[in-house]
């Protein structure tokens, strides 16, 4: 083969890093192109304000994929997830909602609101984990296309159906409403306590532009379920050193077996020959040649922008046009002098360690989306808390912390588009909401940054903002992800493949598409 | 924020006490795991004197209303409305497929009045039964403080101190009284298979009342005991524990850690006369069923202690036991194959025997049935020589006769 490379990947955030580690491993000649002057996509670190280091984008290690933890070597090369034990939701009547690590005290304090719910909660916990456990194995396969009589995809829907049908009447009946309700009217047949719902069914929203009542929101609350870290279900963690650290630690198990890593290197064009690629050409002119190219972007860029498309069949080219983004979400970076105190748990607790959950009741939830619905970011939004240095203190100065504020809804789609006014109106929006529940907040503040969907577009290059390279809604998942036919990372360019969180199984720092397609690049021989 | 562990209502009389510092926890309470350095003394009391025991942790619940015999009668696997004013019945409650979902107790204190105690939570299931009846169910976990009277001089040292007429309490009956003025409901029950009473009362009164058997029971030899020494006593007395010996049909993770009444020896408390019950048609057929393939029974087993000297002597050591009972998964064999497993058990200082509870198919159930139960010998894993033998291991007469 000529040239120094066996294959190129375009894109050093963490699925291309996982991607060109498990190449590397096999022996391949191995090279990341990454636009940015650092590695890590959505998953870095970076010291915003002198002294603050910031999670930038994305802010918790939930799904990364033990087997890569192990296969990689993770530990070695510096990845350590530390705990991040307990959520905690302020309500606007002083009271609060809790879930400790400890079962016994989250058991307590859910039958202080409903007893009922105390011992519901057991149970759904107990679902949910079933049905986590079955669809996990799913993550792990390539996934057969239903409409397909190849006999490989034959195969692999009997391996699927065989696997559903073990679940058992009673699980396979959760699995279908799973797949099918909204995360309110699923939660709605376990819960009676509001604030409790409006926190579950928070996760059912997460990087989707649907409310808590629309259909299919159920499944992305079991998608969030399933983080496993160390074999252990829902554990929720916290990178040391923030998110890049994850990036940085992969990215070094990927030189360590052989792959060279470029930064300040913008692919512009993947290079084809007779319908196969030959190699990428830079922004700066530079063409670099290899056999296959591994893409880590999200499908419109991968297809509608790094090839041509009279290499792409229409109809493909259609579906990708219709693969919906719709980025929803924002981040608010705060570097704080101080801790705020919130009315329910005054003062500096244990609370602060965990996540704090803004989603006081339902109709709060529903209410920020309605506002997303009409082309307006949420007055009101949604807010996932944590503040990293509570946990990792190399975060910030001593004494002082970080503040990482996950805000939802706030539509790529504004009216009128994004601008330095509307941003620094959500960013301020956010810290009056807080104030509701954290009076003193506005004076914890030494600095803030405020990062729309149009900036986590422009910075990591998300199409529309959009953190899972694509909503995680049912008709864009499985055997549809990114589009009917072409869910298995291969692509309808010859040695033209696709690792990013918008192929199978997609979202969250997991690293599973990133290895899977490293799998199909070498069962083809690459 | 709510603080765990939490502390029952006896607990200003017992944390002084726990001079061993030992504390574990029992359904988010703290109990004591022994108030000495050592449980030995603890344990002898509920076989020689008596003990005092606080199981405040249990669940309680009180169901009232027109419906509450119906209610209960829907959901336990025994017959309710038989069941006299002051009686205690000891039960099982399944799920649909027949499985058990927890064990207890069920008082009838009223007409229709119940207390039914519990391992786990059962608010929800109870609820979710009571659809459409006449029924109110309370949880009065918290506000119960339970405290259990245990060992052969128990029924004395209540005569020292109440006036209820505790000599014609008859074995899992109940009775309402008062002691040193504290109202109290007293039943004939307990956890350690001897002679012993379980009181209830109030939270509020809890201290009190713990002073007042106290002082009742202070020229009897009345001892305090944690949990190291109720564990030993209920293995001789073959009593199964939630979680150690069966996993709730509610909290299995798959379908072969469910267990039916009849595979942990439980058919008894099963009333296929009752029309209907939660549970009723699959334990129909599996009566039906028999002995067939695949059905497991909840077997006592005991280790010959030949075996285990010869087994310690061929490394030159003295047969080495536990003194505290075992809660661990171990595995019984037959003709060195694995059959079964055993989920809890001891080295009885009385009997001076080392029992245990097993899980064995049926055909391996027969009392005499040889078997073989594996010991860890200086860190090797071996097998001692055990047989099957009828439960429970210590039965004395006092356990249900009269004064």
């Amino acid at each position: 083969m000529a040239g120094r490379y066996d294959a190129i990947v375009i894109g050093g955030g963490h699925n291309g890093l996982v991607n060109a580690a498990y190449l590397a491993r096999a022996g391949r000649r191995v090279l990341v192109l990454e636009r940015r002057p650092r590695v890590g996509g959505a998953a870095v670190t970076e010291e915003i304000f002198p002294g603050f280091k910031f999670s930038m984008f994305s802010y918790v290690v939930s799904l990364l994929r033990p087997e890569i933890i192990r296969d990689l070597d993770l530990p070695a090369h510096g990845l350590h997830i530390l705990p991040l034990e307990s959520s905690v939701t302020p309500m606007p009547n002083g009271d609060y909602l809790g879930a400790w690590a400890d079962h016994d005290q989250t058991r307590l304090e859910i039958a202080r609101h409903s007893p009922r719910d105390a011992e519901a909660y057991d149970e759904y916990g107990r679902l949910m984990h079933h049905m986590a456990h079955a669809v996990k194995p799913i993550l792990g396969m390539l996934p057969p296309d239903p409409a397909s009589l190849s006999p490989r995809d034959l195969a692999g829907l009997l391996k699927l159906g065989r696997h559903f049908r073990s679940l058992g009447a009673e699980r396979f009946h959760a699995l279908f409403k799973l797949m099918t309700m909204s995360s309110a009217d699923f939660l709605d047949e376990w819960f009676e306590t509001d604030v409790l719902k409006a926190t579950k069914s928070a996760s059912g929203i997460i990087g989707t532009f649907l409310g808590p009542r629309s259909p299919g929101t159920a499944y992305v609350l079991l998608h969030h379920y399933m983080g496993e870290l160390d074999g252990v279900f829902r554990a929720w963690g916290f990178a040391k050193g923030g998110t890049g650290a994850v990036s940085e630690a992969i990215a070094a198990a990927a030189r360590g077996f052989g792959a060279e890593i470029r930064t300040d290197a913008a692919v512009t064009h993947v290079l084809t020959a007779g319908g196969r690629v030959t190699g990428v050409a830079l922004e700066s002119g530079e063409e670099i040649a290899a056999g296959t190219v591994v893409s880590s972007l999200d499908p419109r860029r991968t297809f509608l922008e790094l090839v041509d498309a009279a290499d792409l069949p229409a109809a493909f080219a259609d579906d990708i046009r219709r693969f919906t983004f719709r980025g929803s979400s924002a981040k608010v970076n705060l570097a704080l002098g101080a801790l705020p105190s919130f009315t329910c748990m005054p003062g500096e607790g244990p609370h602060l360690r965990g996540a704090i959950s803004i989603s006081p009741s339902m109709a709060y939830v529903e209410r920020a989306y309605d506002d997303a619905k009409y082309g307006a970011f949420s007055r009101r939004p949604y807010m996932d808390i944590v503040f990293p240095s509570m946990i990792d203190p190399g975060m910030a100065p001593p004494g002082k912390h970080v503040m990482s504020i996950f805000v939802q809804y706030a539509p790529y789609h504004l009216t009128g588009g994004w601008n330095d006014q509307q941003r620094e109106a959500l960013g301020d929006a956010v810290i009056t909401a807080l104030e509701e529940f954290a009076p003193n907040i506005r004076s914890c503040i030494e600095g803030r940054q405020v990062l729309t969907p149009a900036d986590i577009e422009r910075i990591t290059g998300l199409s529309e903002g959009n953190i899972f390279q694509g909503e995680l809604a049912l008709h864009q998942l499985f055997f549809l992800r990114p589009a009917p036919g072409w869910a298995r990372f291969r692509t309808p360019v010859g040695r033209y493949y696709q690792c990013g969180s918008g192929t199978h199984p997609g979202g969250g720092i997991m690293g599973a598409s990133g290895r899977l397609a490293a799998l199909a690049v070498l069962a083809d021989g690459a | 924020m709510i603080e765990v562990p939490r502390t029952t209502p006896f607990h200003p009389r017992t944390a002084p006490l726990c001079v061993s510092r030992a504390w574990r926890r029992w359904a988010g309470y703290a109990v004591a795991s022994s108030y000495e350095l050592l449980h030995d003394r603890e344990y002898h009391a509920i076989r020689n004197s008596a003990a005092l025991i606080d199981v405040s942790p249990l669940y309680k619940y009180l169901v009232t209303g027109r419906d509450a015999a119906h209610l209960l009668d829907r959901v336990v696997t025994r017959a309710v409305p038989a069941m006299k004013v002051g009686q205690v019945l000891y039960t099982t409650w399944c799920d649909a497929a027949g499985k058990v979902i927890d064990d207890g107790t069920l008082a009838r204190l009223a007409e229709d009045r119940f207390r039914l105690t519990s391992a786990e939570p059962n608010l929800r299931w109870l609820s979710l039964n009571a659809a459409g009846l006449d029924v109110t169910i309370q949880d009065v976990s918290d506000t119960t403080a339970a405290v259990a009277l245990q060992g052969p001089l128990a029924r004395t040292i209540l005569q020292q101190c109440t006036e209820a007429d505790v000599a014609g309490l008859k074995y899992f009956r109940l009775i309402h009284g008062s002691i040193r003025g504290i109202d109290v409901a007293i039943s004939r029950t307990g956890y350690t298979g001897d002679l012993g009473f379980e009181i209830w009362a109030a939270a509020v009164h809890a201290v009190p009342l713990w002073d007042a058997l106290r002082a009742a029971g202070a020229d009897y030899g009345l001892t305090p005991a944690g949990i190291l020494a109720l564990d030993l006593a209920r293995v001789e007395a073959a009593l199964m524990l939630q979680d150690v010996d069966y996993i709730s049909a509610h909290r299995a993770l798959i379908e072969s850690q469910k267990s039916s009444p009849f595979e942990l020896n439980l058919g008894w408390t099963v009333d296929l006369a009752k029309e209907r019950f939660v549970g009723h048609d699959a334990l129909a057929a599996e009566r039906a069923r028999g002995e067939a393939d695949g059905a497991w029974r909840f077997v006592g087993i005991e280790a010959e202690w030949d075996s285990l000297e010869r087994l310690f002597a061929e490394v030159g050591l003295p047969p080495r036991l536990p003194t505290q009972a075992w809660r661990t998964s171990v595995p019984v064999t037959a003709g060195g194959t694995q059959v079964g497993y055993a989920t809890s058990g001891c080295w009885s200082p009385l009997l001076k025997k080392s029992i245990a509870l097993a899980h064995v198919p049926a055909e391996y159930a027969v009392a005499g049935t040889r078997l073989g139960i594996e010991v860890t010998v200086e860190h090797h894993r071996r097998q001692a020589a055990a047989r099957v033998v009828p439960t429970p291991f210590f039965d004395p007469p006092r356990k249900r006769g009269s004064a």
